[in-house]
């Protein structure tokens, strides 16, 4: 990925930020400046969301891109956040074999890749297992 | 007055035991466990760094207290371990807690103590009114080199503490450093791990620097050890704070909460500021809390904190982030293969 193309949405991807149409209530990510369904009668508002919710499908990636291979197996899921809209996504997992359709997973910050030794790191938003920490 | 209006903290849930790093090198674990009082340490995710460390410890701030980012007016993290040597890790920490643009920012560099310096200038800032809040954080994906003694307790974590006026969850009663040109530990730009002066850095670094600045706020504050309920020293080993607490005269138990290093290892410029956080997860209001840093090249900060009925009001809610116990609970072990490839240590094509 080019990095302007990067940066442009660099706050959308580390916060979530997508928009939502104020006729409707329907919720976008990434955003959208139009809603589909209301058209020129919704207006559409910037929207935060949670970070939380729900794995719809996911895949395991064992065989990935040179960027990527020093990660694999990883998890690639369908998230569905509580809010509505449907992300792709990381789902970081001490093992790959925890991850399960309907599993409930939280928003965290990592390093998404990095263009070689010498180029730009690019940072934003994966999701582990939404589960409560243990008494400490 | 000026002091801390939240704070939180971020540990990765990796963790390699020293048996497992003295059985690669061949030396022997109770010897390095009973001289370090280290049991094992903590090791980034394969997608971990001191800029998604500090982010999380921030977040974990933020989500204690409900403060308005664009009123943070600073953030200032400080590490050894920042993801580019040009390009600042404070940029990005801004961005992902939603505080740019109106806000100043910068990377802080004093080896173990650039955390610390953090908040010294977070207070400076809000003290002189130029902001109405800064942002102090101490993270570090530590260096240590392949066998070297630091790789026994180089160590991935942070914290971060957001300084302000309005109605602190502890004050800070006053700040003193302690500096000068020693070239107890180093690393030289564009090398991966840094070097050091052995065995003989103790004294000359660690002790005299942790003890001139003590002494110079115990003197500023009028206090004695006695009068604290905790104290949190710089630990790069168990063994240091231990010793330097008894020679200040303060007590096992005061260092006890603010003490991790055991499970935690050195996470560097995280390591007093992470050691405060343990403390103040535990703290009720009234209780004073004496925080000393410690930066090899070499320079200490010391703090003089009293925690405010704040701290169990409802503005601040302890129990919405983490505490330091819970982000060392339910760790995962790794072996030293893992441990090498989570650390970038092996060379790839």
């Amino acid at each position: 990925m080019s990095v302007p193309r990067f940066w442009r949405k660099i706050s959308k991807r580390y916060n979530l930020e997508g928009t939502r149409c104020t006729q409707c209530g329907r919720t976008f990510y990434p955003p959208r400046t139009f809603c589909p369904d209301c058209r020129r009668s919704g207006e559409i508002v910037p929207f935060r969301f949670q970070g939380k919710g729900e794995v719809v499908t996911f895949t395991v990636i064992r065989t990935a891109s040179d960027a990527f291979a020093r990660q694999t197996p990883f998890v690639l899921a369908i998230i569905r956040l509580d809010e509505g809209p449907r992300v792709t996504a990381q789902v970081v997992v001490e093992n790959v074999s925890e991850a399960h359709i309907g599993m409930r997973v939280r928003s965290v910050f990592r390093r998404i890749g990095t263009e070689g030794d010498s180029g730009v790191i690019y940072y934003g938003t994966k999701f582990v297992p939404d589960v409560p920490y243990p008494e400490g | 007055m000026t002091g801390i209006i939240t704070y939180g903290a971020y540990i990765p849930r990796y963790r390699i035991r020293l048996e497992e790093i003295a059985r690669v090198w061949g030396d022997n674990a109770q010897d390095i466990i009973g001289g370090l009082g280290v049991r094992e340490k903590s090791v980034p995710d394969l997608d971990e760094d001191t800029a998604t460390i500090a982010v999380e410890a921030a977040r974990n701030a933020l989500t204690r207290r409900e403060i308005d980012p664009g009123e943070i007016g600073a953030v200032y993290v400080g590490s050894e371990s920042h993801p580019y040597a040009v390009k600042p890790t404070a940029c990005t920490v801004g961005e992902a807690i939603r505080a740019t643009p109106a806000m100043t920012a910068a990377d802080y560099e004093f080896a173990c103590k650039a955390g610390t310096a953090a908040i010294q200038t977070c207070m400076g800032l809000v003290g002189a009114g130029m902001i109405r809040y800064g942002l102090a954080i101490g993270a570090d994906v530590a260096q240590g080199a392949p066998s070297d003694a630091l790789e026994y307790t180089a160590a991935a974590g942070g914290a971060a503490f957001l300084i302000g006026r309005d109605d602190p969850i502890a004050r800070i009663h006053g700040t003193v450093s302690f500096t000068t040109d020693t070239p107890d530990f180093w690393r030289r730009e564009g090398q991966n791990y840094p070097r050091h002066g052995g065995r003989f850095t103790g004294d000359p670094g660690y002790f005299k620097h942790v003890q001139g600045a003590a002494h110079l706020m115990l003197e500023q504050a009028g206090t004695s050890p006695g009068d604290y309920d905790y104290a949190v020293f710089h630990q790069p080993n168990a063994k240091f704070p231990r010793r330097v607490a008894e020679h200040l005269g303060f007590t096992p138990e005061q260092i006890r909460p603010g003490l991790v290093v055991p499970e935690l290892g050195n996470t560097y410029s995280g390591a007093t500021m992470v050691g405060l956080a343990a403390t103040l997860d535990v703290a009720k209001p009234g209780d004073r809390i004496f925080v000393t840093s410690f930066g090899s090249g070499a320079g200490s900060d010391s703090f003089d904190v009293e925690v405010t009925d704040a701290i169990e009001a409802g503005a601040f809610r302890r129990d919405a982030a983490p505490t330091v116990r819970q982000l060392l609970s339910n760790p995962i072990y790794v072996d030293y293969a893992h441990y090498a490839k989570h650390k970038g240590k092996i060379v790839m094509q």
